[in-house]
């Protein structure tokens, strides 16, 4: 039987996964499983239960598949921070630098709507040092909903935490 | 465990086999991460030597000022010994890539940072530049979540990490995104696989957004019986919404296994029986077992202490089996290498010896005494 990636003789990986709605048995030489994120079965140095967790994709690290769909086009166009190009992304499918994602910003917005099914962060806001008035407002807004969510769970030491992080936040209240 | 004078302190990093949390026969772990990058510096592949100590340098000082890591252990890969540093990825501490190969100065940097009484983690200049990680036992994903949620504030203060408000935290692959969070429980199922249920449930977790995967071995059965349940996508959703999510899903997982035990009870409770004890006969009195068959028995086993047919047996030693007996653990005992052969043996000795000291009451029924009670 071949690889179900490349054709390869003999895969060593066998990976059943449920992608959408659909329950996939792939067979995988050993490359194309490194590739996939998932473990060869003859490399032995990392221990029988790290592989298995590695080989079951969330040992380590599970779905970083290689994003695909990068046009070819305009493919030599590098980041001026790292020097990546969007050829290499393809490639590779890693990004080279925090720059990268603005470089190829709306190449990344395409993949992420097929990827990820949004290219909006809705999650933590993190804040810069000197943060604008607009991130303030979003990461208060973030706080307060990680509130409600704690009282709701009567988790009330994280409600205690949470408030005194809103309240750095909101100088008109201290 | 450890040698003296190891930069590894001995027992780190274990707390998650304490067997503590719910149901623990049937959920083992859960195991949150964050992934972020530090501002200024190619990630991963891309990082250079300088960018590799410059993180390291940011995080150590970074952690010598936060709170909850208060007391670390900061330990470079490149200074361990190779067992040492394969004991670090059989905990589930550090990851192959993250070992990297054992020549040359490209594991440059590369760390993990060990806390001594939390089970918090964070490894270093891997494909990001921190994977800040925690492992409960059990199912615990809203402590779990908490948890490093509270690191990640702590350590976002130290360092400027690298965000972009659209997107959100910038990681080295776009499959981790935004939140950079991968929530994951491993479920023990063996009663679904042994009701051929499991097909099922995998189709209708596929249609919710989570990744559900087993592994295969030799034959056709998924080694040990154990799944992986996590989310697939890091954008578009709060960190809250992702990790309730997965948790009511799990809970709808536990509740069809518990429904399959107990169709195994009413359909074949011969059968089962038989194959719990059969599995625990092997494990009691094997002299060489590899660690595929050792996973197989122990699911069979860990079935039994569900099903309560294997009284006085905990989950405990079953959980600290699957860890001490991968072969970094056994060469770490046995004091030197040992070749595939050798370790079969060192396994079977070190399963029998925990399981002669844990003892099971009842090995005396017999026939006519083989009616299992029902699990509740
Ligand atoms: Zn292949
Ligand atoms: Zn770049």
């Amino acid at each position: 039987m071949p690889c179900d990636n490349c054709g390869a003789d003999d895969p060593v990986v066998k990976l059943t996964r449920i992608e959408n709605d659909e329950m996939r048995t792939l067979h995988l030489c050993r490359s194309c499983a490194a590739e996939k994120g998932v473990e060869g079965e003859a490399e032995y140095d990392g221990g029988p239960l790290a592989e298995f967790l590695a080989k079951m994709g969330g040992g380590f690290e599970p779905s970083s598949e290689k994003a695909e769909g990068a046009p070819s086009a305009s493919g030599s166009v590098g980041c001026e921070f790292c020097g990546l190009t969007l050829r290499q992304f393809r490639d590779s499918g890693r990004l080279g630098c925090p720059h990268c994602w603005t470089a190829f910003e709306s190449h990344l917005r395409g993949l992420l709507r097929r990827l990820q099914g949004s290219h909006q962060h809705a999650g933590k806001v993190y804040l810069s040092p000197d943060p604008t008035t607009p991130q303030r407002r979003k990461r208060l807004e973030g706080l307060k909903r990680k509130l409600e969510r704690a009282i709701e769970l009567e988790d009330f030491e994280r409600a205690a935490d949470l408030r005194d992080q809103i309240r750095e936040l909101e100088p008109t209240n201290s | 465990m450890i040698s003296d004078g190891s930069p590894l302190p001995s027992a780190s990093g274990l707390a998650w086999l304490d067997a503590s949390g719910e149901r623990p026969d049937i959920v083992l772990s859960t195991r949150l991460r964050l992934a972020r990058n530090v501002q200024g510096h190619a990630f991963g592949g891309r990082a250079r030597v300088n960018d590799r100590a410059a993180v390291l340098e940011k995080v150590r000082d970074a952690a010598g000022r936060a709170p909850l890591l208060q007391g670390v252990s900061v330990v470079e890969i490149s200074a361990l010994p190779r067992r040492q540093a394969r004991l670090l990825m059989e905990r589930r501490l550090a990851s192959r890539e993250l070992l990297g190969s054992s020549d040359g100065d490209s594991r440059t940097g590369a760390a993990v940072v060990l806390s001594p009484d939390r089970p918090l983690s964070v490894m270093v200049n891997e494909e990001d530049h921190l994977r800040l990680q925690t492992i409960y036992s059990g199912l615990n994903l809203r402590e779990a979540w908490n948890l490093v949620d509270s690191l990640d504030e702590e350590m976002g203060r130290e360092l400027p990490l690298a965000y972009h408000p659209e997107f959100g935290f910038l990681t080295s692959c776009p499959t981790n995104v935004g939140t950079g969070l991968r929530a994951s429980v491993l479920l023990h199922l063996p009663a679904l696989v042994l009701t051929k249920e499991i097909g099922k449930v995998l189709q209708g977790l596929s249609q919710v957004g989570l990744t559900f995967r087993g592994l295969h071995g030799e034959g056709s059965e998924v080694v040990g019986n154990f799944f992986q349940l996590s989310n697939q996508t890091t954008l578009g959703r709060t960190e809250e919404d992702l990790v309730d999510h997965l948790e009511r899903m799990v809970r709808q997982v536990i509740h069809y296994e518990l429904q399959a035990r107990e169709v195994l009870l009413r359909d074949a409770a011969a059968e089962t029986e038989d194959k719990i004890w059969r599995a625990y006969g092997l494990l009691r009195y094997a002299r060489s077992v590899s660690f595929d068959e050792l996973m197989n028995l122990l699911s069979g086993v860990r079935l039994g202490v569900g099903l309560k047919l294997l009284p006085g047996l905990r989950v405990y030693p079953l959980n600290k089996i699957m860890v001490f007996t991968q072969p970094a653990h056994l060469e770490e005992v046995a004091g030197r290498g040992l070749s595939t052969a050798e370790a079969d043996v060192h396994r079977a000795t070190y399963v029998r010896r925990i399981l002669a000291n844990e003892g099971v009451v009842g090995t005396e029924s017999g026939p006519g005494d083989s009616s299992p009670a029902a699990d509740d």
